[in-house]
């Protein structure tokens, strides 16, 4: 287990360190920096603040300079916000991203297990049908129109939720409901699908046959067995939540680390942008190194190895 | 069963499937549509009329007016050659790159795979709509620059359903029969090995298109994506549905119908894709 453990440590390392040199390779691509103004500032001041964030030297200096400051956790000062530092930012606004994340992760579990479980054990009923219907919409529904769906419709028109703002509950409904939509859509297929090829094991029939109640059949025999698909694309779809997240952040006016991302980006605030992209590549790894713990715990026969 | 039974099946599993039928249906509508939008409509999509602004939809204007007096279904059409360009375009550099990537890398095997699949392992679960934003900055945010940048962040599928197909394809016996009468390695990848491993690249393609139209448009929504006023290709969906967002409150028929655009484009590609699957990969559902 520790080895398992230190290996996959090694692995986001390597992953974390991939992300920072690509990102400070594009950023020094990219044409146009951060302190290109409409009316261009005079060589000397230019000089003098390429001097104070280093911009002057060669970059090899900057590249190793910049991976001993990450390596200490720094991500340096925003090229933006001059009286506040990367960390800082990230620090005020990781937070309500994190808890937007999981406020539509639970959305998207509470809503699929029970709908695939209807669905697979009613198969090629008519709620069956619907439920999959239902599931193809949400999939192909982007969350920027699902959003302004739901603002119009919640908000402008019956006034139940708010939008915009963040803080109390009336305000997360909708930004949480935009962003675990498509994921639980997604899983509802994924689990159906799992659970009517376990359906028709010959385990279950033996469980059945054995006289055990529908309940423990459905729940203890044949959802634990239909887990594995559905714990491989939770990799992935937590992915896609927390980058998601930043597109429901700019519809909702939610004041997370996507929307600082999407500012910086039209800022060309290089560390601000190099920050928050290797913050989002952590959380990833983390989440996928999670994942694979739970491998191990569904499925007995998975070592983790 | 032969090739060509292969195809004649597929051909009647698909047309069994109404819902497929009709999404084929759509997309070839929506695209033909794209290309001949100059002579469907009247109006051109840059064309203003000051003196009907923000109209509702009427017999003149099918889906109304935008902010500047131009007429919202001719931007629509035009919008339409955006994601159709981007969403097959995409799809194809990444399937040619993946593919060839995957084929290679099951078909040679050993030390060679370990070192390429690490590789699409490394990129697997990064956040990939975050770097596709910095790619196409640096490629440029027109068509060009957005189809490198995408492509670039979805090969990876392809490589690893590719692999993966190889990897079962390469131990067939008539596999063995094509080397033992002494054919090429590359006439064995692309003459035995590739077409035998083309249906689950063809749902991987096509569930790959509603993938990067998305993301375009998602771009564009959030100010992100192709900035090209001037270009004859049109406003991309994810563009207008942005003008409705900020009309959202008082003219909310500006941001239906290129959302409804995007929807029905995506979920026709979706449906097509579950078609597919069913007919040429039952085992990957």
């Amino acid at each position: 287990m520790a080895r398992f453990l230190l290996r996959r440590l090694l692995h986001g390392l390597v992953v974390l360190w991939v992300v920072a040199t690509l990102t400070f390779i594009l950023m020094r691509v990219i044409p146009g920096g951060p302190f290109d103004r409409e009316q261009r500032l005079p060589p000397q001041v230019l000089a003098n603040i390429a001097a104070k964030y280093h911009l002057d030297q060669p970059w090899w200096t900057q590249y190793v300079r910049y991976l001993k400051q990450i390596s200490r956790g720094d991500l340096g000062p925003s090229f933006k916000y001059l009286d506040r530092g990367v960390n800082e930012i990230i620090r005020d606004t990781l937070p309500v991203s994190m808890l937007l994340g999981l406020f539509a992760l639970a959305f998207a579990l509470l809503c699929s297990f029970p709908l695939a479980l209807l669905a697979a054990y009613r198969h090629n009923s008519w709620t069956d049908r619907w439920a999959m219907v239902l599931a193809t919409l949400g999939i192909s529904l982007p969350n920027f129109i699902l959003g302004a769906l739901l603002i119009w419709l919640f908000a402008l028109q019956l006034g139940w939720f708010q939008a915009g703002r963040w803080g109390e509950w009336r305000s997360a409904v909708l930004p949480t409901i935009t962003l675990g939509a498509a994921p639980a859509a997604y899983l509802s297929h994924l689990l159906r699908s799992s659970l009517l090829e376990t359906l028709g094991e010959d385990f279950i029939r033996t469980a059945r046959a054995k006289g055990l109640k529908e309940a423990t059949v459905l729940f203890k025999h044949a959802l634990r067995n239909s887990l594995i698909p559905v714990l491989t694309v939770m990799g992935p779809l937590l992915a896609a939540l927390v980058t998601g997240s930043f597109v429901v952040e700019y519809v909702f006016a939610i004041p997370g680390m996507g929307r600082f991302f999407i500012t910086a980006v039209t800022d060309r605030d290089y560390s601000m942008i190099m920050g928050v992209t290797l913050v989002y590549t952590a959380l990833l790894v983390a989440a996928n190194g999670l994942v694979d713990l739970c491998y191990s715990l569904v499925d007995p026969r998975v070592k983790a190895h | 069963m032969g090739n060509r039974q292969k195809t004649k099946a597929a051909r009647r599993g698909l047309g069994q499937n109404r819902m497929a039928l009709w999404s084929l249906a759509f997309i070839i509508l929506v695209s033909l549509g794209g290309l001949l939008a100059p002579l469907l409509s009247p109006y051109s999509p840059g064309g203003l009329e000051e003196k009907r602004l923000l109209e509702r939809p009427s017999w003149s204007h099918w889906m109304g007016t935008d902010g500047l007096g131009r007429d919202l279904l001719t931007r629509v059409l035009y919008g339409a050659r955006v994601s159709i360009a981007v969403g097959i375009g995409t799809a194809s550099i990444a399937l040619i790159v993946g593919t060839l990537y995957g084929l290679i890398s099951g078909y040679v095997g050993g030390r060679l795979d370990n070192a390429l699949m690490r590789i699409v392992d490394t990129f697997y679960g990064l956040p990939d709509l975050l770097i596709f934003v910095l790619l196409s900055l640096v490629f440029g945010r027109n068509i060009g620059g957005i189809l490198i940048a995408l492509g670039l962040v979805t090969w990876g599928r392809f490589a690893r359903i590719s692999r993966g197909q190889v990897l079962q394809v390469r131990e067939f016996i008539y596999i063995e029969g094509a080397r033992a009468i002494g054919a090429s390695h590359v006439r064995i990848l692309l003459r035995h090995i590739l077409p035998n491993i083309l249906g689950p690249l063809l749902v991987t393609l096509t569930f790959s298109i509603p993938t990067a139209i998305l993301a375009e448009s998602t771009l564009s929504f959030i100010g992100l994506g192709i900035n090209d006023p001037y270009s004859e290709w049109g406003t991309s969906w994810g563009t207008l549905a942005q003008d409705g967002w900020r009309a959202l409150r008082t003219y909310p028929h500006i941001i239906l119908f290129p959302g409804l655009a995007i929807f029905l484009t995506i979920l026709a590609f979706n449906s097509l894709g579950n078609g597919l699957r069913e007919v040429l990969d039952p085992k990957g559902k």
